[in-house]
């Protein structure tokens, strides 16, 4: 018997194309195989399934506005994200969600932006770039903080180089250790907010990398003036299910798989110190 | 055959005639599942006939020990509570999601869940009953349904029994979830035992409880009759083994997230999970997807998991939760705190099924009241004074 609202059933999407972004991390863009168009908020996630291997959380990370194509960045780490490396164009994939709550881009008009990512952070934060990108005259300004370890991990280069030509947005990137041909920042990201221009008291605050740094840059951003709940951060933690019932993302009272990825800093400030939550 | 009481009233069912009850519901296609004796302790089970029943059996509970025991007289409900809950039917322990085939064109779903028998359960203890409830909130009444747990829940028969003894690891009644059931049964039981009487006093909760006792013989309970199974309840509350300062519990856990007793906790912890397999409310699962050999059938099973696993919060890089007092310290401040914040009710219902089977008999009870004593913010205070 097939159930078909049943929220653990996968859909069917088809590999467009596939790009190698560096050495561990790969582009996936999807289309369904039944022509259903998945619409998605910036921030949310899909559970990926590589048939008989298994399941993974994905931010999404292509164009909220043309979501007929489902973009998807992922670091091979572990053994699903290695078989979803060597799919080829043409392959398909199980797809569930959108899951999740969403990046504050719409609530955040009239405001500064500051998006902070570290990393393969940046995949997570790209829909809601663009979105700003889209809506650009009902913000005010917009910065965009990047680090990465070294250079040859700087994600989606040529896009960063294009903003970077933009004259409505400032966009910094720094690397952990430079080799001899890096002409630009060396440190790490919270280096760069002392240093860039936006009015504290009315910015908003994207953050996503790993949670040492974005706890960091919460720190440096709150003492820049940014208030806290203006800070948004985007939690990781093992999931199962997505849905709520499996338990494993639990992060002290929160799920991060319906109540968040997405939180407001203050909804997670009391738990993100502790040791082992 | 007598006619169909109504909501709300309160019958006597003779141990004589207790068959027929069965009989009422094997005839409405329910798979009944109660209480039998196996493997030397209380398992619930299908059963077929009132023999089936753990007749004349009672158990004893202590930190790390269970032990059944012969019984004066033949009660058929005279032990305390099963190792295992109600929630291994409800909310199966293991369980096929779906089934799918490589196709030249990707793959396709063969086969999903197997449809739920429609089970009637025999004998569910108020606690128990509340444990139901509490799950319920998390499979069927927030943002997502899981309908395993909806199709099963929904179709099920319940005939509870108040509990006529309370267990030594028993804490109901500081959880305010027993002894006494009091909502969510299709049909409620005390069983009175004496020496030349043995009876039900059937408490009648829903139209389909109604319904069923209509195919029963039975009497109407006099005032006094009630009253005497009014006061076997009572007499229990006031036996309870263990007891559980619920006071302002929540912040409690909150605020005392770094104190040091979890470090105390976590040496004695073994890790093992017993705790959250006999637990009622615990409801985490994990997935595992699976092929045959050929590498062309796929499936996708569901298992019980546990946070005291250390899987369980392994994201890339290791696991979040490595430290047994980690574990230990997610696992109780979930029940006692988090939960609430989640679900809007404490996740214990204090069957005190953690207290037994916990191997080196850590004691819930007692790990509360020792941070209570030690509470940071009584400590803080005391130091300014």
């Amino acid at each position: 018997m097939i159930t078909p609202n049943d929220p653990m059933i996968p859909q069917q999407y088809r590999i467009r194309q596939r790009q190698q972004d560096n050495a561990d991390t790969f582009t996936l863009e999807l289309e369904p195989t039944n022509g259903t168009v998945l619409q998605f908020a910036p921030g949310q996630f899909n559970m990926l399934y590589v048939f008989g291997v298994g399941e993974i959380p994905i931010s999404i990370s292509g164009n909220p506005a043309t979501p007929s194509k489902l973009v998807h960045t992922t670091r091979s780490v572990g053994t699903v994200t290695n078989a979803m490396s060597t799919l080829k164009t043409g392959d398909v994939i199980g797809v569930r969600g959108p899951y999740g709550k969403s990046w504050p881009v719409m609530q955040s008009t009239g405001r500064d932006v500051v998006i902070v990512a570290g990393g393969i952070g940046l995949a997570p934060l790209r829909p809601a770039i663009y979105q700003l990108f889209a809506k650009r005259e009902q913000f005010g300004k917009l910065v965009l903080l990047y680090g990465t370890r070294t250079q040859e991990d700087i994600l989606y280069r040529q896009e960063l180089e294009q903003w970077r030509a933009r004259f409505d947005v400032d966009v910094y990137v720094t690397v952990d250790r430079a080799t001899s041909d890096w002409r630009g920042n060396v440190g790490v990201v919270t280096n760069l907010i002392p240093r860039t221009p936006f009015y504290p008291p009315d910015t908003v605050a994207m953050v996503c990398g790993p949670e040492v740094m974005m706890r960091f840059t919460v720190q440096a951003l709150q003492k820049r003036g940014v208030p806290t709940e203006q800070i948004y951060v985007s939690m990781e933690r093992n999931m199962k299910c997505a849905t709520g019932f499996c338990g494993h993302c639990q992060f002290g009272s929160t799920f991060i798989c319906k109540d968040g990825p997405v939180f407001s800093y203050d909804q997670v400030e009391s738990f993100i110190g502790m040791w082992e939550v | 055959m007598s006619s169909t009481p109504n909501v709300g009233e309160h019958v006597i069912v003779k141990r004589a005639d207790f068959e027929q009850l069965l009989d009422a519901l094997n005839a409405r296609n329910y798979q009944i599942v109660g209480p039998t004796v196996q493997e030397k302790a209380i398992v619930y089970d299908e059963i077929t006939s009132v023999n089936d029943l753990p007749i004349g059996w009672t158990d004893e509970q202590d930190k790390g020990r269970y032990r059944l025991k012969r019984r004066a007289d033949e009660a058929l409900f005279g032990y305390v509570i099963s190792p295992q809950s109600w929630k291994k039917f409800l909310h199966p322990a293991s369980l096929r999601l779906w089934q799918a085939e490589q196709t030249d064109d990707g793959f396709h779903i063969t086969e999903t869940a197997p449809t739920a028998p429609q089970y009637a359960f025999i004998g569910v203890r108020a606690c128990e009953l509340n444990a139901i409830l509490i799950q319920d909130r998390v499979f069927m009444h927030d943002t997502y349904v899981d309908p395993n747990y909806q199709s099963r829940r929904t179709e099920a028969f319940i005939m509870a029994v108040n509990c006529g003894q309370a267990g030594n690891t028993c804490f109901c009644s500081s959880m305010n979830a027993g002894p006494k059931v009091s909502a969510g049964f299709d049909l409620a039981l005390t069983e009175i035992i004496e020496p030349d009487r043995h009876e039900f006093v059937v408490e009648i909760g829903t139209e389909l409880g109604a319904e069923v006792m209509g195919e029963v013989a039975y009497q109407t309970a006099s005032q006094a009759v009630q009253e005497q199974a009014e006061q076997i309840v009572t007499e229990v509350a006031s036996q309870m083994g263990r007891l559980l300062d619920t006071t302002d519990i929540k912040a409690l856990m909150y605020r005392n997230f770094e104190h040091p007793e979890w470090e105390n906790i976590g040496n004695r912890c073994l890790t093992c999970a017993n705790c959250t397999m006999v637990c009622p409310t615990c409801f985490c699962t994990t997935v595992e997807d699976v092929t045959d050999l050929t590498g062309q059938q796929a499936e996708r099973h569901r298992y019980w998991d546990s946070c005291f696993n250390m899987e369980f919060s392994y994201i890339h890089g290791g696991s979040v939760r490595s430290s047994n007092k980690a574990r230990y310290r997610q696992w109780m401040t979930h029940k006692l705190a988090t939960w609430v914040d989640q679900f809007g009710t404490l996740g214990c219902v204090g069957c005190g099924r953690c207290i037994t089977w916990c191997p080196v008999g850590i004691d819930i009870t007692e790990e509360v009241a020792t941070i209570r004593k030690t509470d940071s913010a009584l400590l803080t205070r005391l130091r300014e004074k």
